[in-house]
């Protein structure tokens, strides 16, 4: 899993490639984790290059989305892949953390 | 049957996937059901590497194996403590943000996406059965 980060006008841009599994996880929860603490509160997370994402992966959106809710923040998910979108639908996901088709439908949605 | 035994240790995973996603292109499986056997191993395994061998060490075995022509059958195998993770109960996929429960997915998701699935104990072993139709 690789993790680009890019400060936009209205927030985080966060672009993941590769894998989010068990081993690769907890790198995403720690880095979203420091740029919260740096005061980052709203982010957008581009899954274009996302190839697969395992329990470990919603349980590290989720732990970041709980931070970010402490601290009136958001964090929008967009661009995802069938197989990825299937496995947010499936665990309910998608009706708790907001999805959106492209990064500038995200972008004018935050 | 194709057989991979390694400690049961998170390190491992990234062998164990690669296995398993060689056993299944070999069977005939391809795009999005690959990615389904993927999750479902992962999830397997990881409840192994946590829980069978509390305090300890040991092996996990993956078997894998084309049956009847039409039933891949993986089956994962450990030494570890007797854990039936499929007496767990379902989680709640319509909480909200707050009252979201980390965890439990993953048995969820190896019942979602597979076409079978067994717990059994034999003697001192795990035996943990998925199966996906070819």
């Amino acid at each position: 899993m690789k993790l680009n980060v890019k400060n936009e006008e209205k927030g985080t841009l966060v672009s993941v490639t590769g894998r989010m599994d068990a081993v690769s996880s907890p790198e995403f929860e720690k880095e979203l984790g420091r740029l919260i603490d740096e005061g980052n509160v709203n982010f957008i997370i581009d899954l274009t290059e996302l190839d697969y994402i395992s329990s470990s992966g919603l349980r590290s959106v989720l732990i970041t989305a709980k931070k970010l809710k402490g601290k009136n923040g958001r964090i929008l998910l967009a661009s995802l892949q069938p197989v990825v979108k299937e496995v947010f639908e499936i665990s309910g996901f998608s009706t708790i953390i907001p999805i959106y088709e492209s990064v500038e439908d995200a972008m004018a949605a935050l | 049957m194709k057989s991979l035994k390694l400690s049961a240790l998170i390190e491992n995973l990234d062998q164990f996937i690669s296995f398993v996603h060689k056993c299944s292109v070999e069977c005939g499986f391809e795009g999005k059901k690959v990615m389904e056997i993927e999750l479902a191993v992962e999830e397997a395994l990881v409840n192994v590497f946590n829980y069978a061998y509390p305090g300890g060490e040991g092996q996990v075995e993956m078997r894998c194996a084309l049956e009847e022509g039409k039933k891949f059958v993986i089956e994962i195998r450990d030494k570890g403590i007797p854990f039936d993770s499929l007496s767990r109960p379902d989680p709640d996929t319509t909480a909200d943000i707050e009252n979201r429960e980390i965890g439990g997915l993953g048995i969820f998701f190896i019942l979602k996406v597979a076409d079978e699935v067994r717990y059994g104990r034999n003697d001192d072993t795990n035996v943990f059965t998925i199966v996906f139709l070819v």
